[in-house]
């Protein structure tokens, strides 16, 4: 049988970072396949390419056994794809029946048919959730009922590819069982459907075939008759480990932050850890476990709603991040550009920035004690620049991450939360934050680093806390974390 | 249908209809006169033009920009037609509302065009062009006012035409209202304005071209501005470098008042119209009430800020759920 859809050797880099390679997958008409892959394998990069939000650099696609460019979004939905992403792509303000016809509205003459709009909609609606009024105002569904306007836009399309981008993420075991019923419907109704998960237990009820996607390459795709979930964790994760992590061995003492069972509605509960003197702990999940939420409840930026934060045997209320600050806490947030960095600040006034209370004589700033402050921690970091009075957005990526770590050490924090500290910076620069990050830890700094990363996690955690949906899945020691072990509690595979 | 009923009583709409109906019960004990329907006429007639300019304006607020130059498109439009009517009084009417559009929709479209090709933020276009047209101006007429004098009849009896106890001026503004409206909410380009300032990422994924349409809304924007360029002049039949100086903000404000989300998206023409009627309402019972001037412009000060208040409040984001549903 020909592939109704054929992808080979594409390739897609944003501004010089490679989000792939070289990306081959096949979909068959009547199948239902499965693409698998860690956060930042390239799967996002892919699906945009099909949808025609962004061209390929390179490679070539083929449609009905003929070579083509998919030029834009509406060249896409013109040839037949359609599809469901995983952060939901609707309007708010607009009514239901519009969210689904948006790329297609029903027209008498010139002019939009309302009525028809409205009846088509409810007709599609019937089966998939009949109380979503198609009336309403989307902004008053909950995010479950979002995906399944974004369904029922695709049916709305009639479409023969259909990428449904995590649907499933956002929905209740119940409603995804409603949702794989749909979805076998459309598949034997002679579409081609390519599945993004990373519950493996939906992969093997769901699909025919599977795609797996590693560092930005196809790295393997087939039947998914006689695979098991082992060995396509295995494809997933399989790379070889070449990065040296400069990983010290440093005596950890004793606890310096505890948290108990904290909980913030929709989305965290009892969550509990403590991290300790000099202990580097590791927080691994897939994006949108609830992670950075987390943190953000630690720094007091978005508090907790239950449970409790002990600092040095104290229970503390960190409401704000004044509060957390003054407690002796740090956050590089993940969001460097906007959170962490005030890009068009000097390097001098961004390091100083949380601590100006030190730097001031007589209670005004001095500008001697600003440089004395900042240069000193500049240097130590290594950050390359032409001198403090340079402005953060003319660095590179690695050297801003330093600058953002310098303005935290300069508040001699006793813990230093790091969300996804290496996330888009080149691999010597990522060597200097990691070999940072244990020079800290020996001065007794208690460490919690988020990130994506499983070699980074692996190589740099004393210990690794998982976390998937909101959940904490466990702590695994580091002589015990293997990649599949990991990979598993985060994905339930 | 009774639900559909209340849930257009619930609507921002019908609040702000009750909200000028409440005004005009507050003020009759006091000035029956101003209830009866010459004054309610004179009152459309007054605002006739504050309706116009907003709803060109709420076009172009839909698509998340925002237009400062609609009020200096106006005094050039208007100068131009003006000039044009005292040289050659004789063309008649038609040369002159055909220019004033096709003039209004070129300055339009200069803003609409920096704005999509450019990627300039349109504050910063608007603002730029609204003193490039204010000074050209003072160009076109070497700092001279047309009078009325100097006006042909034709010129100056079209907007006040009365067809039905109700002006010319006044019927224009309800056509342009209902074309509009049609236009948002029947045709596809309308709604496309809609979804691109909604939400501008959602839109590309939609293969809508969210460029193109805000430069679409500049450029209605500008036609209905330059439109009322040739209806201001006329009305009160004086053409001057400051006419309409400043009037931008109250059609800003009475988009924001009737319901006009600042960030895009979200409008309705009903609204608009029923924000300018609530703005004119309030213009035309103060002075009769004895207020000053300068607290006046306190007043409607108060009640926008007061109609942002409310804005914002509607638009507060919902945490992302991240924990599984569980059965209860």
């Amino acid at each position: 049988m020909q592939p109704i859809l054929s992808l080979d050797g594409v390739a897609k880099s944003y501004g010089g970072v490679k989000a792939l390679t070289s990306g081959a997958l096949d979909l068959y008409c009547g199948q239902v396949t499965a693409l698998l892959g860690e956060n930042g394998a390239g799967k996002s990069t892919l699906v945009k390419i099909i949808t025609g939000i962004v061209h390929a650099d390179g490679g070539t696609i083929t449609l009905d056994g003929k070579p083509v460019v998919i030029e834009s979004a509406e060249h896409a939905r013109s040839l037949g794809i359609s599809a469901i992403f995983q952060e939901p792509v609707v309007f708010d303000a607009l009514t239901v029946a519009e969210n689904i016809f948006i790329t297609g509205r029903p027209l008498k003459g010139r002019s939009v048919d309302w009525p028809t709009m409205m009846r088509r909609s409810r007709e599609i609606l019937a089966e998939l959730d009949p109380s979503i009024d198609p009336a309403m105002v989307l902004g008053r569904l909950s995010v479950a009922q979002r995906h399944l306007v974004q369904i029922a836009r695709a049916l709305s399309n009639d479409a023969r590819i259909v990428i449904m981008d995590e649907p499933t993420a956002a929905l209740s075991h119940r409603e995804a069982e409603e949702l794989f019923a749909i979805t076998r419907r459309l598949r034997d109704e002679g579409r081609a459907i390519l599945f993004i998960s990373h519950k493996f237990e939906e992969v093997f009820a769901l699909c025919d075939r599977y795609a797996v996607f590693r560092d930005g390459a196809g790295v393997g795709q087939g039947t998914l008759q006689g695979m098991s979930s082992e060995r396509l964790i295995t494809l997933m994760v399989g790379r070889p480990v070449d990065q040296v992590f400069p990983k010290q061995v440093v005596a950890i003492g004793e606890e310096v932050l505890r948290v108990e069972a904290l909980g913030r509605c929709l989305e965290y509960e009892n969550v509990s850890f403590d991290v300790r003197r000099g202990e580097i702990l590791g927080v691994y999940g897939l994006i949108g476990a609830g992670r950075s939420e987390v943190m953000h409840a630690l720094f007091g930026t978005a508090p907790a709603e239950t449970g409790r934060i002990v600092l040095n045997g104290e229970t503390v209320s960190i409401r704000s991040a004044q509060q957390a600050i003054a407690h002796g806490i740090g956050l590089v947030p993940e969001d460097r550009q906007r959170q962490g960095a005030h890009l068009r600040l000097a390097i001098g006034d961004n390091i100083t920035l949380p601590s100006l209370g030190r730097t001031t004589r007589g209670g005004f700033l001095s500008a001697r004690r600003e440089r004395e402050q900042a240069a000193p921690l500049a240097e130590q970091l290594g950050v390359k620049m032409s001198g403090l009075r340079q402005r953060v957005e003319d660095l590179s990526g690695g050297n801003q991450q330093k600058v953002v770590i310098a303005k935290w050490l300069a508040t001699a924090p006793r813990v230093l939360i790091l969300d996804e500290p290496t996330k888009g910076i080149d691999v010597g620069a990522k060597a200097q934050v990691h070999r940072l990050m244990g020079e800290l830890a020996a001065k007794g700094v208690a460490i919690i680093m988020v990130s994506s990363e499983l070699p980074e996690v692996l190589g740099m955690a004393d210990r690794i806390m998982v976390m998937r949906r909101g959940l904490v899945q466990g702590i695994v020691p580091r002589s015990e974390a293997t990649p599949e072990r990991i990979v598993k509690m985060a994905t339930d595979a | 249908m009774p639900e559909s009923f209340l849930r257009l009583l619930r609507t921002r709409e019908a609040g702000l209809l009750g909200l000028n109906l409440l005004l005009l019960a507050a003020i009759a004990p006091f000035f029956p006169a101003f209830l009866r329907p010459g004054s309610l006429a004179g009152l459309l007639d007054d605002t006739a033009l504050l309706i116009l300019l907003a709803l060109g304006e709420m076009l172009v607020l839909l698509t998340r920009g925002v237009d400062l130059s609609i009020a200096a498109n106006l005094a050039f439009t208007g100068m131009v037609v003006a000039l044009l009517d005292q040289y050659h009084p004789g063309l008649g009417l038609a040369p002159v509302l055909i220019l004033s559009v096709l003039m209004g929709a070129a300055l339009g479209a200069v803003n609409g065009l920096l704005v999509w090709r450019l990627r300039i933020p349109s504050i910063v276009v608007t603002l730029g062009t609204l003193s490039i047209y204010r000074g050209a101006v003072y160009l076109a007429s070497g700092g001279r006012w047309v009078n009325s004098n100097q006006m042909s009849p034709q010129f100056l009896a079209f907007v006040r035409l009365q067809l039905g106890g109700v002006s010319m001026l006044s019927w224009i503004a309800i056509a342009c209202a209902v074309l509009v409206a049609l236009f948002l909410r029947r045709s596809v380009r309308g709604r496309d304005l809609y979804a691109a300032g909604n939400n501008p990422s959602a839109a590309l994924y939609a293969g809508i071209d969210v460029g193109v349409m805000q430069f679409s809304a500049f450029l209605i924007a500008g036609a209905i501005a330059g439109l009322c360029g040739y209806l201001w002049v006329s009305r009160y039949a004086v053409a001057y470098t400051d006419v309409a100086s400043g009037f931008e903000l109250q059609v800003i404000a009475a988009c924001v008042i009737g319901g006009v989300s600042i960030s895009g998206g979200v409008g309705s023409v009903a609204g608009v119209v029923l924000g300018a009627l609530f703005l004119g309402i309030i213009k035309n019972a103060l002075p009769l009430v004895g207020v000053s001037p300068f607290f006046q412009m306190a007043v409607s000060g108060v009640v926008i800020t007061g109609a942002v208040l409310i804005n914002a409040r509607g638009t507060q984001a919902s945490a992302l759920r991240i924990l599984e549903r569980r059965p209860a």
